[in-house]
């Protein structure tokens, strides 16, 4: 990975960031690219999204709407 | 107000008409997990059957709802344990290569987004729309069966991805690179079919 890591390898970051403990170097790749990139800002948002909607979408009619 | 829960939830768990209740949130579980409805009723209707049948396993430390669903998760384990036996979905090699072909779809040769991810606001709104999740369902079954079956083991069963790639047989790299794929396509569809168009 070079010193700033591209969108590509941070989205692969970010993603995996859901499923394990990073690394303080992987730590440190998001933070000299994150600021830098709107687009995985926006990314890492929606990985947050996606999470939390994968719940809803089991729990949304569970009490029924009258 | 917790111990009322409790006694409230030991009369519910023993109960086969308070437990039916939770069907329809068992079946969206197994279903969204199992992608088969034969299979999933069957899950389910094991899950209903064991819960009335073992009631007093319930602790009143959780919810019913929780205890079923911890119920419901083994049934599930076991029927893809199954399944693997009978027929092993992990046909290595092509499919491994195809996920890092999707992936790299998604980006230009120097690692950049090919569409960059935009903002989607507040997006939360979204959940109280009945469309977004119809939306939402479409962009779901669009993954192959391995990538969503990976990408549900992880969010809605919450396994570790050391306890899927022990199920599945596969290696954490490859776990990470599915789930990785799974939600660049997600996202992408998702800002593609709604909040591209908000």
């Amino acid at each position: 990975m070079r010193f700033i890591p591209s969108c590509k390898e941070v989205s692969e970051l970010l993603s995996q960031a859901q499923d394990r403990p990073l690394t303080l170097k992987e730590k440190l790749a998001l933070y000299v690219h994150l600021p830098l990139c709107e687009g995985c800002r926006n990314f890492s948002r929606q990985l947050g999204f996606i999470r939390s909607a994968v719940k809803r979408y089991i729990e949304r009619d569970d009490t029924p709407r009258s | 107000m917790a111990a009322n829960n409790s006694i409230k939830g030991s009369a519910q768990a023993s109960d086969p008409a308070a437990l039916e209740q939770f069907r329809s949130y068992l079946l969206r579980y197994a279903l969204v997990q199992l992608r088969d409805q034969t299979a999933a009723e069957d899950a389910v209707q094991e899950t209903l059957l064991a819960a009335v049948e073992g009631g007093a396993g319930f602790s009143g430390k959780s919810s019913v709802k929780t205890w079923l669903t911890g119920i419901l998760k083994h049934k599930i384990i076991d029927h893809l344990r199954r399944q693997s036996r009978e027929q092993p979905l992990i046909a290595a090699g092509h499919d491994e290569r195809s996920e890092a072909e999707v992936i790299d779809a998604m980006f230009k040769d120097d690692g950049h987004w090919e569409s960059f991810p935009a903002s989607w606001g507040d997006p939360d709104q979204a959940f109280e729309n009945k469309k977004f999740w119809e939306v939402f369902e479409t962009c779901a079954k669009l993954m192959p069966a391995k990538t969503a079956r990976v990408f549900t083991m992880r969010e809605v069963m919450e396994l570790s991805t050391e306890e899927i790639c022990m199920e599945l047989g596969i290696t954490a790299t490859n776990c990470w690179v599915m789930l990785h794929r799974a939600r660049l396509s997600l996202r992408e569809c998702l800002e593609l079919k709604w909040f591209g168009k908000l």
